[in-house]
């Protein structure tokens, strides 16, 4: 890792070093309320480094932040908890930055990353999955035209029940094409036209939630960009999505594939021939996607992104569910089992956890949520490639007349 | 070596490509344009030439690929396997008949093995390093590292060597044998002259056109004494293993060519009155293939780093290179057969040269069984 940099003015690891023993002179953590010590660090700057100075960082290279983040493990200093918040700190805190307002970035940004106010996000549909611009959520102006009155049902938030705002995407013009009558918002979880169901998946624990609009009022100053600018502004929250799915750095037989390998060294009873054949090769793929992974952000530290990042996510989903359905069929009678299939709300998802039966069943949805892979196959071929696009229908048709 | 569970790999691989690795590519990739690419090879074959001995010479000789190996105090240019990979790749590209991974990787490797402050060993690596001359190490091309197969050659008391060795892949081209033997100092490598008494080189009809098996046949036929007992198995051994890994690069190199001509192609034929690239019961097959090409090139690069590196993980990196690139490279080849359609399976069109020498490739220095029965020991995955 570079310990310094050579661009003026920016911030070397040493003086990130400084400022983090300043914080925890001033703040011991022992003697500091765990909130109050991550409100001091966003205010120190050393939540994210790389974010602007008043916005919890320091405008220092991104890389960094792991120079922060070790002195304050070192120093057993408390963390924002970010399973629990994951929707906020890699989506909803990019989209911020990019595209709110001053007063937006003020307001939101430090209780988004102390925790104390959780996001999720309202974006697919019932009716629009892949394709989520043919959303059918409404926001209109309300009367006095200070604000918005949105009215619909969106499906698949997690953290709805837990989460004090939403990154929400609305259809504010029907007369346009569907990409184009779009507008972003943040909008109050608590306002009484938000109503959150559990949405029980083929796990039996409910993850996710349904989640019904009806006249929730959301002020103007609430709205992210432009209004009818609302798909460009989602892309931003998206591409963040797909990378912080498919893109966690793993030591050899970290995942799912570390899981299986320990336990066929556990249970030498259990193998047959079969098995170990299909195990190595699911070692060498998990192997090999560790090191397309690697190599991928060896060229980002570099500065040159290559266009691996969009096939990740497609490798992770079929290795997890190729490699926890071999499990299941190793473990033979224990395979069988199940630990419990109560409607459980679990805060954040391990996709690792619990057990096999789990496992196999939760992998399932990796080739669907956050992009499908037919949807990504899509996206590889035509911008990676260069390969030409299937005829659309639907592009210059004004939204309320495509069929649904 | 065992690793154990969720052990991270010894040291943290550069996947990269260098400036000069990169400079080395642009040099080498508009040598074999010059020399017309797949379509020129596939002529050359036709007019009976097997190997091009004009390329070799400028490849080798004038632009020092063939020493990259080799220490330039032994006459070669010092660089490592990272850059021979950059090599292989290109040549992998272009289906180039040229004996580089036998001669300027294997054959070189073994005699660096050896002990090359011996006249004996030192005389043929230079002439080996510096492009003039080729040799080949005398083992069937399916020899998989790790399992050394007793050798076939007998070596009496007088020097001389009697005895059948099969499947050697570019003997024909071959000035100098290196032909693992029993005898008097028990396992043991020697060097023939491929001209001497006693020595016949009978090239058969290959699979793959472009790097063609021969059988050659010892009787009594003069040789030199290179090494012998452990350290002539570890220089065969280190060169199955280097050979293996390099392989790799070469697989790559046929896939991205493969997919690279068969989206151009599919972009442009039209039938249905569309790109049938535009299909994506098509695009999704390229799709899918690209992937599998970068994630081999991840794994290629790691298996050279490992190489160049010496890190103790290189057995493992060049199993998993091996066990991926293969059936990559052959799926590529394969696709692009499909995709092509009719034109892909006509002789004029060279898209069979790289499924032949992909299929070849994937049979060379150990199938990716082999190779993944090899990983089931050094990962601990021990089979039932």
């Amino acid at each position: 890792m570079a310990e310094q940099t050579t661009e003026a003015g920016r911030l070397t690891a040493d003086e990130l070093r400084t400022r983090t023993a300043d914080l925890l002179a001033s703040h011991p953590p022992a003697d500091t309320a765990p909130l109050d010590f991550l409100r001091a660090r966003f205010d120190a700057g050393l939540a994210w480094v790389h974010f602007p100075r008043g916005l919890g960082g320091l405008e220092a290279p991104r890389a960094l932040q792991a120079v922060v983040d070790a002195e304050l493990e070192a120093a057993g200093a408390p963390d924002n908890d970010p399973r629990r918040i994951g929707i906020g700190l890699g989506m909803a805190a990019p989209t911020i930055l990019r595209f709110g307002t001053d007063e937006q970035k003020q307001r939101f940004l430090r209780p988004l990353w102390t925790g104390e106010e959780v996001w999720c996000q309202l974006f697919s549909e019932p009716g629009a999955g892949s394709d989520l611009a043919a959303l059918a959520t409404r926001a209109v102006r309300d009367e006095d035209g200070t604000g918005w009155v949105v009215d619909g049902q969106k499906v698949w938030t997690s953290s709805a029940h837990l989460a004090r705002w939403a990154i929400l995407i609305a259809r504010t013009d029907p007369e346009l094409p569907k990409h184009r009558g779009i507008t972003y918002f943040v909008c109050d979880m608590t306002d009484p036209g938000v109503e959150v169901r559990p949405l029980r998946q083929i796990t039996g624990e409910a993850e996710f939630n349904e989640v019904f609009l009806t006249g929730v009022r959301i002020p103007d100053a609430h709205r992210l960009g432009e209004a009818g600018e609302g798909w460009k502004v989602a892309q931003t929250t998206l591409m963040n999505e797909r990378v912080a799915i498919g893109g966690s750095r793993q030591p050899r037989e970290g995942g799912m594939i570390g899981v299986a390998a320990r336990a066929w060294r556990e249970r030498p009873e259990a193998r047959t021939h079969d098995l170990h054949q299909r195990l190595l090769r699911h070692w060498v793929d998990a192997e090999v996607a560790r090191l397309t992974g690697e190599r991928l952000r060896q060229q980002l530290a570099k500065g040159h992104p290559g266009p691996e990042g969009s096939g990740m996510k497609l490798a992770f989903a079929r290795l997890a569910q190729q490699i926890s359905g071999w499990e299941v069929e190793f473990l033979g009678e224990d395979g069988l089992a199940y630990d419990d299939w109560t409607l459980r709300r679990p805060e954040g998802v391990d996709f690792t956890g619990r057990q096999a039966g789990y496992r196999y069943l939760r992998a399932k949805g990796n080739s669907i949520e956050g992009g499908t892979s037919e949807v990504l196959l899509n996206i590889v071929a035509e911008r990676v490639l260069g390969l030409p696009p299937e005829p659309r229908t639907d592009k210059d048709v004004a939204w309320k007349d495509l069929p649904r | 070596m065992t690793a154990p569970s969720g052990a991270p790999a010894p040291t943290e691989p550069d996947l990269l490509y260098s400036e000069p690795e990169e400079d080395l590519r642009a040099a080498v990739r508009s040598l074999l344009a010059d020399r017309g690419g797949p379509a020129a090879v596939l002529a050359d074959l036709e007019s009976g030439r097997a190997y091009d001995t004009g390329l070799w010479r400028q490849l080798a000789a004038d632009m020092g690929t063939a020493g990259l190996l080799v220490p330039e105090k032994l006459g070669g240019q010092g660089a490592s396997a990272r850059e021979a990979a950059v090599v292989l790749e290109e040549l992998g590209r272009a289906v180039a008949p040229v004996p580089y991974l036998t001669s300027a990787v294997l054959a070189v490797t073994a005699l660096l093995g050896c002990e090359t402050d011996r006249p004996e060993v030192a005389a043929p690596l230079a002439a080996l390093a510096e492009g003039r001359s080729v040799g080949v190490l005398a083992v069937p091309l399916p020899t998989a590292p790790g399992t050394l197969p007793e050798p076939a050659v007998r070596a009496d008391a007088d020097g001389t060597l009697s005895g059948e060795v099969t499947g050697v892949a570019d003997a024909a081209a071959a000035d100098v044998l290196l032909v693992p033997a029993d005898g008097p100092y028990g396992y043991a490598l020697y060097a023939v002259d491929a001209t001497a008494d006693g020595v016949r080189v009978e090239p058969g009809v290959p699979l793959d056109l472009t790097r063609v098996p021969a059988r050659i046949t010892l009787d009594r036929a003069a040789g030199r004494l290179l090494a012998g007992q452990d350290t002539a198995r570890a220089a065969v051994t280190g060169a199955l293993l280097t050979g293996a890994g390099l392989l790799a690069s070469e697989q790559l190199g046929i896939a991205e060519w493969c997919l690279a001509a068969t989206v151009r192609h599919t972009a442009q034929r039209t039938q249905f009155g569309r790109p049938v690239g535009s299909f994506q019961a098509l695009k999704h097959r390229m799709a899918a293939l690209w992937l599998d090409v970068a994630s081999a090139r991840a794994a290629a690069r790691n298996a050279a780093d490992a190489l160049a590196t010496g890190s103790p993980d290189a057995p493992v990196a060049v199993a998993v290179a091996q066990a991926y690139c293969a059936p990559v490279a052959v799926r590529a080849a394969e696709e692009c057969i499909q995709l092509h359609g009719g034109i892909g399976m006509t002789w004029e069109h060279p898209a069979h040269l790289f499924l032949k020498r992909a299929k070849a490739d994937e049979t060379a220095l150990g199938t990716p069984g082999r190779h993944r029965a090899a990983l089931a020991e050094l990962v601990d995955i021990p089979a039932p």
